[in-house]
C-alpha cells in the first residue's frame, strides 16, 4: 500500500535556511544540505524547498542549492518560489529537483501549469494554492505573493483549473490555521478531495501529533507538510509516524 | 565500468549523483560501441514509451541494447527505462519496446482511491527469496507511474500493491528492470544500486 506522506518543509533566503532549526547535534543549522540530510535521517518523505530571496540577483542560487542538496540526499524534493518559465523549471530538474512547485506565478499565467505539464509531465508539477476563509461570505479564497495579496479566486474552482490545466498534485496551505498550530484545516482538505483526483498535500496548523492522525483519518490526503514542529523540534518524524502507525495510518 | 545510456531520459543526472555518492564511477553515453563494450548499461527514463522509443531508435541504441543483453552485459532498466525492456507499451497507440522481458505496458486501472500517477513510497512484497535484491523485502521504494508491466510471475521478483499487482523489480537472466526510482529511495535505494554494482555486475 502507498504510503501517506510526512513532508518538512524549508524556506531557503540567499542560499540559507531562513528559520534557524534547532536539532542540538548539526554542525551548521543553516545549511539546506546538512538539514535535508538530517531529515533523510529522520524518514521524512519527501522535501520542499520553497525559495524566499527576495532579490532577483540572488535567485539562482536556488540552482546551486539543489544541486548541492540532490548530491546528498537521495529522496524526492519539490522546489518553488520565483519561478516564471519553463526555463527556470528545466534548470531546478536538471539541478535534481523533482517536482516543480508554481503557485503566484501560476495565478498570474494559468498558461504555465499546461506549458510545464506538457514538457516534463503532470508528475513534476506541483500547485500550491494559499486559501483564506473570507470572514463575511464564508468562501475560500485564493491568495498570491506569500499570501500578501487577495484574488478573486474561489479556491476549490482554481484547484479544479490547475487541475485541468496539467497540475499532477496540489500544495493546499490554510492561511486560517498557518502558525496557529491548532491542527489541520480538515474542512477545506475534505472539500478539495471531493473536488480533485490528484493528490493533496495539506498545509498549516500542524501542532500535536494528534494533528497529523486527525488530518490522515478525516480527510483523504496524501501527505502533510509541516515546517515549525519539526524544525524546533517540537516534533520529530519518527514520533509523528510511530503514532500514526497505531493509529492504523499507513506510513513508511 | 557502468555506462547510462544517453537519450535526453530525464533522470539521469540524479542517477549520475547516487552512483557517484557510492563511490562508483559511471560514463554517460550514446556511443554503441563504449555501451557495447562496458561492464553493465542502466537505461534510464522519465516520460512517454513511444518518444522515448523514438530516441532510442534515432540513436541505433535499440539493437545495440539487445545485442548487449544477448552478450550478457548485465542491464538495468529504470522506472521508463524496466518498461521499455518488454515487448510493447499502450501508452498512446501500441509502441513496440526493447522484447528483452516478455510482457506488455499497459495503464494502471482507474479505481476509486487509487490515484494516477502512482506517486509516493510503496512497500516491497518480495517474491523471488533467492534473488540479488532480497534485501527488498518489505521495504518502502519511491513510485512516480501511470503504466505498469503485466508479465508472467516468473520475471517478477518484487511487487507492490496499488489496486492491482505491480511489478516492482523484473529479471529475465542479466536483464533487470526497476518500476521505482533507487536513486529516490532513500537509504534502501542506494542500497540496491550498490547490490546492483557488487553482485550482479561482478558476476
Amino acid at each position: 500500500m502507498l504510503a501517506k506522506r510526512i513532508i518538512p518543509c524549508l524556506d531557503i533566503d540567499d542560499n540559507r535556511v531562513k528559520k534557524g532549526v534547532n536539532f542540538v547535534n548539526l554542525s551548521d543549522v543553516g545549511d539546506p544540505a546538512v538539514i535535508a540530510a538530517e531529515y533523510e535521517r529522520q524518514g521524512a518523505d519527501e522535501l520542499v524547498f520553497l525559495d524566499i530571496t527576495a532579490t532577483n540577483q540572488k535567485r539562482s542560487t536556488m540552482i546551486d542549492v539543489v544541486e548541492n542538496v540532490s548530491r546528498q540526499v537521495f529522496m524526492p524534493l519539490t522546489v518553488g518560489g520565483g519561478i516564471r518559465d519553463v526555463q527556470d523549471m528545466q534548470k531546478l530538474l536538471k539541478a535534481g529537483a523533482d517536482k516543480i512547485s508554481l503557485n503566484s506565478a501560476a495565478v498570474a499565467n494559468p498558461q504555465l501549469i499546461q506549458a510545464g505539464a506538457q514538457k516534463f509531465g503532470n508528475q513534476c508539477i506541483v500547485v500550491a494554492i494559499d486559501v483564506k476563509k473570507d470572514q463575511k461570505t464564508g468562501q475560500k479564497m485564493v491568495y498570491t505573493h506569500g499570501g500578501k495579496q487577495s484574488t478573486e479566486l474561489d479556491a476549490i474552482e482554481w484547484a479544479k483549473t490547475a487541475v485541468t490545466l496539467g497540475a499532477g498534485e496540489l500544495l493546499i496551505t490554510s492561511m486560517d490555521k498557518d502558525g496557529t498550530k491548532s491542527g489541520f484545516d480538515l474542512e477545506l482538505y475534505q472539500e478539495m478531495a471531493a473536488a480533485v483526483d490528484v493528490p493533496i498535500i495539506a498545509s498549516g496548523g500542524a501542532g500535536k501529533i494528534t494533528d497529523f492522525i486527525d488530518v490522515f483519518k478525516k480527510a483523504p490526503v496524501d501527505g502533510a507538510l509541516a515546517a515549525s514542529v519539526f524544525h524546533f523540534g517540537e516534533l520529530t518524524i519518527p514520533q509523528v509516524k510511530g503514532k500514526l502507525a497505531a493509529a492504523g495510518v499507513n506510513v513508511r | 565500468m557502468i555506462t547510462l545510456v544517453d537519450y535526453d531520459a530525464g533522470n539521469t543526472y540524479n542517477l549520475q549523483k547516487a552512483f557517484a555518492y557510492l563511490g562508483v564511477e559511471t560514463n554517460l553515453t550514446d556511443d554503441q560501441d563504449e555501451l557495447l563494450a562496458s561492464e553493465a548499461i542502466v537505461l534510464p527514463g522519465v516520460g512517454a514509451f513511444q518518444s522515448a522509443m523514438t530516441v532510442l531508435k534515432a540513436k541505433k541504441l535499440d539493437t545495440t541494447l539487445q545485442k548487449a543483453a544477448t552478450a550478457g552485459i548485465p542491464l538495468l532498466g529504470i522506472c521508463l527505462g524496466m518498461q521499455l525492456l518488454f515487448d510493447t507499451s499502450s501508452e498512446y497507440g501500441i509502441t513496440e519496446g526493447l522484447h528483452l522481458i516478455p510482457g506488455n505496458i499497459i495503464e494502471l486501472p482507474a479505481k476509486k482511491g487509487f490515484k494516477i500517477p502512482q506517486m509516493g513510497w510503496n512497500q516491497n512484497n518480495l517474491l523471488q527469496p533467492d534473488s540479488e535484491f532480497s534485501l527488498l523485502e518489505d521495504e518502502y521504494t519511491y513510485f512516480v507511474h501511470s503504466y505498469y508491466a503485466k508479465c508472467d510471475p516468473k520475471y517478477v521478483v518484487s511487487e507492490v500493491e496499488y489496486s492491482v499487482n505491480v511489478p516492482a523489480v523484473v529479471q529475465n537472466k542479466n536483464v533487470f528492470g526497476m518500476q521505482f526510482h533507487p536513486e529516490k529511495s532513500g537509504h534502501i535505494g542506494l542500497e540496491i544500486l550498490k547490490t546492483f554494482k557488487e553482485r550482479v555486475v561482478v558476476k
